[in-house]
């Protein structure tokens, strides 16, 4: 017995020196502790909810909203819609923002960067200078700021400042003419389609070609000619099945146009010019990671400096830079959840925000919203790593 | 991203378990305390609002506080939780507040979906609408096709939603989260109405330096009883907020004001107003209070009128008649039951 005991007690210790052995401990141990805290708080949320009588369900979803929500440029929402379209109309207001925050983030971003190495001394200071102030202060004050500043400077639609009459632009919003089609604009749009599909398969031949005998096309040029040229005769052809719609102001608003909301204007530009700062510096480390032996041996080949740029300095500097965007995409996503300080219905505001509210749902609210940042963040992750996997360094 | 993160922390409240008090003993967690925490809004003129030195004043902090004299025999041991309209209850239940007051309508939801208990009405009102004399408009009818500033997650969010659809109008809802954004976007022309609880149109009117520009619309579009919250699950608390509610009224009702407690106290014949302020019968200990718990509150705090009358009366800025708040013997509806 107490020989029995001594030798398993050794054997525990002898387990535990050995590192394989440890590591599989410690992970058990961890993966135990980490399910006994997630189980412990499950059973928190039934306890208190029960302790206050509310039963967990997502029944709400299917009643009525009962609110309106005025910025729903995808979905008919009216007020008698229920809190599940609600939800929808609060997404894609959120997915809205995030994609064009991306976009001109990016574009923002990048320019910058580069400017930021410009040889000019004024111009690489005064990208200095706004990188600098932008990212130091945080993201919220720079949406109220611009939020106010569209709100409080810019006249009220009576006074709005007119563009040849049929551009206006107020406190209430940016409006422009909106494009009406007409019979035979199918068609037109259907040459388009075809044409891009065309100058893709010229930009696939053109580039077997110069693999094949070095001869390099103006790929970029023709691609635009043949979509361009297509869409103009097939445009002129159906007889110019285009109108416009002008605004017009009518009571105590525009009507008619399309129209830049001054809640979507200053979350899109806000959360655009924030982050461009943090990209312009990830694109400047980037460029500036790739050797200067790398742009010499180019010149040395007799590349001239825009084909050095774009065959050695880009792609190599590309693959530094992705990986640090991929966060700055995502933080622009979750930063848009600030929408609702100035009343921009995203997903928080609509479902997280006054559903929650009129409904007393928060935990079943509260996992709607957290699932949907995830869902986004998660697709953006993969896109991200599929595009940094296609410009890998290809081992040949 | 306060708001955001305050539902968060609700819901993460709720699921730590860090909201211990959500059972009962609500009288003997704010007692150890020695403090109450009331949830109030984020600042209201006349109704809850901090001064400079952070010290908050108004009608629903001055019932905030009559609950702290009744429970600990000080106004003054209050704390004030500031909520937005929509993140008011999650604070409530999450435990951060034991009880609110915070211009929040009774409704059947709120009462039965999101689990409170009302205490009764400590004022009764009305959603109106509020635009510039400018506008020239005398009606809340001809306001098809305008932008409507709004608070969100509110009843009258709900109500307004209502009205434009009944009456075959559209808007462009403005949806802000406080009342002094609102005020904000409402100066600044983002929109040409603001509405709200009428009680609310006037303590934001008063804040403007030109309120004689702005017009309140004759419409009173809803039924908006305000008053005051608590959790489910504690009976004894739900008792004292009802009746420290209802010790203002009588109060009031029997004559008994701050400045005569004291005398009606030591010289009343009236058997009511002896068992209110525990000279008679053992009301207060029944409710788990010291005896003198009404006495406190309306030395202290004043009775129903004196309360009114010094936050959002008519000499006040925010000039608000009784009206309906006066007392069912004067024609309005303030009506508590009896002390018996
Ligand atoms: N009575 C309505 C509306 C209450 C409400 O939010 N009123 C506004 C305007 S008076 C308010 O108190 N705002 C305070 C704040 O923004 O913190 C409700 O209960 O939903």
């Amino acid at each position: 017995m107490a020989i029995a005991s001594v030798e398993n007690r050794s054997s525990i210790a002898s387990l535990w020196r050995n590192k394989e052995a440890r590591s599989v401990i410690v992970q058990i141990i961890t993966v135990t502790v980490v399910f006994a805290l997630v189980a412990l708080a499950l059973r928190n949320v039934a306890v208190n909810l029960e302790a206050i009588g509310k039963e967990f369900s997502f029944d709400f979803l299917t009643a009525p909203a009962a609110y309106d929500i005025t910025f729903s440029p995808f979905l008919d929402y009216t007020s008698r819609d229920t809190h599940l379209i609600a939800a929808a109309v609060g997404i894609l207001n959120t997915l809205l923002v995030a994609v064009c925050g991306i976009a001109f983030a990016t574009l923002l971003g990048f320019t910058m960067g580069v400017l930021r190495l410009s040889g000019n001394w004024l111009i690489s200071r005064m990208a200095y200078v706004f990188i600098e102030f932008t990212r130091n202060v945080p993201v919220l004050l720079h949406i109220l700021l611009v939020h106010g500043i569209v709100v409080t400077t810019l006249p009220a639609p009576r006074n709005a400042i007119g563009i040849g009459d049929t551009m206006f632009v107020s406190n209430r919003g940016f409006y422009v003419p909106a494009p009406v089609f007409e019979d035979g604009a199918g068609i037109v749009g259907a040459v388009l389609v075809i044409a891009i599909v065309a100058a893709m398969g010229f930009r696939r031949w053109a580039k077997r070609m110069q693999d094949e005998t070095g001869k390099i096309y103006p790929v970029f040029w023709i691609c635009t000619g043949i979509v361009a040229g297509a869409t103009a005769v097939a445009f002129l052809a159906a007889g110019m099945p285009l109108s416009w719609e002008v605004p017009a102001l009518k009571g105590f608003n525009f009507k008619g146009g399309m129209a830049l909301k001054p809640e979507f204007l200053a979350l899109w530009l806000a959360l655009s010019y924030y982050t461009s700062c943090f990209i312009a510096e990830i694109v400047r480390a980037g460029i500036l990671a790739v050797s200067h032996g790398q742009t010499e041996a180019a010149h040395a080949l007799g590349l001239r400096p825009n084909r050095t740029l774009q065959l050695v300095v880009i792609p190599q500097a590309l693959r530094i830079i992705v990986p640090p965007l991929v966060s700055q995409y995502l933080n622009l996503t979750k930063n848009s959840s600030l929408a609702i300080a100035i009343g921009y219905m995203d997903v928080v505001a609509t479902i997280g925000g006054i559903s929650l509210m009129q409904t007393g749902k928060e935990v079943e609210t509260m996992i709607i919203v957290l699932g949907v940042y995830l869902v986004f963040s998660l697709t953006i992750s993969a896109f991200m790593n599929w595009f940094n996997r296609s410009i890998r360094l290809k081992e040949r | 991203m306060k708001t955001t993160t305050s539902a968060t922390a609700g819901a993460i409240a709720l699921a730590l378990g860090l909201a211990g008090s959500a059972q009962a003993g609500t009288l003997e967690d704010v007692q150890a305390r020695g403090v109450l925490n009331c949830v109030v809004s984020t600042g209201v003129a006349g109704f809850a609002y901090p001064d400079d030195a952070g010290k908050w004043h108004g009608f629903d902090v001055d019932f905030c506080r009559a609950t702290a004299a009744a429970v600990l025999g000080d106004p003054e041991a209050i704390k004030a939780v500031t909520s937005t309209g929509k993140t008011r209850f999650t604070k409530l239940n999450a435990g951060e507040g034991d009880v609110l007051w915070r211009n929040t309508t009774i409704t059947f939801s709120r009462d039965v979906g999101v689990k409170l208990r009302f205490h009764g009405v400590n004022y009764y009102d009305g959603q109106g609408f509020m635009v510039p004399k400018s506008l020239g408009i005398s009606s809340a009818k001809e306001l098809d096709g305008a932008s409507v500033c709004i608070q969100t997650g509110t009843t009258t969010e709900l109500n307004l939603a209502d009205y434009f659809h009944s009456n075959g109008m559209k808007y462009e809802a403005v949806t802000i989260e406080t009342n002094n954004e609102a005020r904000q976007n409402y100066l600044a022309g983002r929109c040409d109405v603001y509405t709200t609880d009428a009680s609310g149109l006037a303590s934001t009117r008063s804040t403007f330096t030109d309120p004689e520009n702005h017009v309140v619309l004759p419409e009173i579009i809803s039924k908006e009883p305000l008053g005051p919250a608590t959790r489910h699950g504690d009976d004894q608390w739900s008792d004292i907020v009802t009746w420290v509610l209802n010790a203002t009224v009588t109060a009031e009702e029997k004559g008994v004001t701050s400045a005569n407690v004291d005398d009606m106290m030591a010289n009343s014949k009236d058997p009511e107003v002896l068992r209110l302020l525990g000279v008679e019968g053992n009301q207060g200990s029944e409710l788990g209070l010291s005896a003198d718990w009404a006495y406190n509150i309306i030395k202290s705090v004043g009775n129903y009128g004196e309360i009114f009358e010094r936050n959002i009366g008519v000499n006040t800025p925010i000039g608000l008649a009784r009206g309906l708040n006066a007392l069912w013997t004067d024609g309005g509806l303030q009506y508590s039951p009896p002390f018996r």
